[in-house]
């Protein structure tokens, strides 16, 4: 079921996709939190995101929300990132003492990651390997709604869920 | 320390995860009872799982952010108006326009139980005056802004040209108030953004009503079907002066 015509004036929002807004805004913010890093970047790129949504009510066919909701989100986070031209940097100098993390950056977690532990492991990690390990594990998103969301084939999110893990596994970090 | 057999490990992933189907679990049930290398991965992963999940932290919206984005999602009410939904053109009621005149501010409490237009319009405001969020189309001529908005818009947008009177118009973008598309007009003064919001709605004519808000000046009003929000950071006084053109303009 369309709701309204991509190509005329944008129709109304369907309470439908209103209240599917609300229901995963949490989601949304969550998943602009971890790309993002930084509280207040956060807010404002969900805030975008949500106008890009309305923006696009035409092209929600009615379908799950949330993997919809979420690719904006991302897309919308990436987008902020590309205007910054890098990433947010981690706040602590842990990261400062990082070597260059191009060529094996799953390797370089270990020095940050004995010291604060799990969460700031993960949170290091590369952008992709670490949304697909926060969007599994937290969301608890299938395979296919991941693919969905970070626009890639089912095994690409099987490869970067893999290397997500087995840096982390490698690494011997405590919780 | 081993990885488990290449093959194996992202089957043995997936069975992790829950997505591998029953006949190839199966297989892999038979072929890690003979592999230590592929049972002792599936126990690392488990515990790995098990800690990431309890560490991982989830960052809830928060409650302020909830608010401005529920704001924007309710759709207005239908006018519910006690006294009769026109009044002549020209008639002020409750004494406002002398209180204009005479250049008070008036602070205005939203009704109970309506939604807050004014902190939507002021929330937006602020946002667009972020880089890069303030215009959609950048045109100082009203003849580029107007058809812009004809695509997009099922309502006739008043673009006023004001730069006679120091308020040159900066340009227009499509925003989103009470659940529906509104315009956003864009006009400068000096360094200051001026930005009138206008969509229609059967409101009852009303003249303008001022209010401040977070050292905001705002004014709104309705008139032919339509209602409009001006808002800016230039003082009220000035305000009321460009709101008065904008109405009277041609």
């Amino acid at each position: 079921m369309a709701f309204g015509d991509p190509a005329g004036p944008p129709a109304e929002i369907p309470p439908a996709l209103a209240a599917a807004i609300l229901e995963n805004l949490d989601s949304a913010h969550n998943l602009a939190r971890w790309l993002l890093r930084d509280p207040v970047v956060a807010e404002d790129v969900v805030q975008d995101a949500v106008l890009r949504a309305l923006r696009h009510a035409g092209g929600w066919r009615g379908g799950e929300p949330r993997a919809w909701l979420l690719r904006i989100v991302r897309n919308a986070a990436l987008d902020r990132i590309a205007a910054r031209g890098r990433e947010i940097p981690l706040e602590d100098d842990a990261a400062a003492a990082l070597p260059d993390p191009a060529p094996d950056p799953e390797a370089a977690l270990a020095a940050r990651q004995t010291r604060h532990g799990l969460a700031a492991a993960v949170a290091a990690l590369p952008l992709e390997l670490r949304e697909a390990l926060m969007l599994r594990t937290v969301e608890e998103m299938s395979y296919r709604d991941i693919a969905a969301v970070t626009g890639v084939p089912i095994g690409t999110v099987m490869s970067r869920l893999w290397r997500a893990r087995a840096a982390l596994l490698r690494a011997k970090v405590e919780a | 320390m081993s990885d488990g057999c290449d093959t194996h490990r992202l089957l043995l992933q997936a069975e992790l995860d829950g997505e591998l189907e029953a006949g190839r679990a199966a297989e892999l049930a038979a072929h890690v009872e003979g592999c230590a290398a592929c049972a002792g991965l599936r126990t690392r992963l488990q515990a790995l799982q098990a800690r990431t999940q309890a560490a991982l932290p989830f960052h809830a919206a928060p409650p302020a952010l909830r608010a401005r984005i529920a704001a924007q999602l309710t759709p207005a009410r239908p006018a519910a108006a006690p006294s009769p939904r026109r009044r002549r053109r020209g008639a002020l009621g409750f004494g406002l326009g002398a209180a204009m005149a005479a250049g008070l501010a008036l602070v205005v409490l939203p009704r109970s139980g309506a939604p807050d237009r004014g902190a939507e319009i002021l929330a937006s405001h602020i946002r667009a005056l972020q880089p890069g969020h303030l215009v959609d189309v950048l045109a100082s001529d009203r003849h580029t802004v107007k058809p812009w908005f004809d695509g997009k818009l099922d309502f006739a947008v008043p673009v006023r040209d004001l730069a006679g009177f120091g308020y040159p118009l900066v340009g227009g973008r499509l925003e989103y108030v009470g659940g529906r598309p509104v315009a956003a007009l864009v006009y400068r003064r000096d360094q200051h953004e001026v930005q009138v919001f206008a969509w229609r709605e059967d409101a009852p004519q009303s003249p303008p009503v001022a209010e401040r808000r977070s050292g905001y000046a705002m004014l709104r009003w309705a008139e032919d079907g339509m209602v409009y929000w001006a808002i800016s950071d230039i003082p009220l006084e000035e305000l009321t002066g460009f709101v008065e053109r904008f109405r009277t303009a041609r």
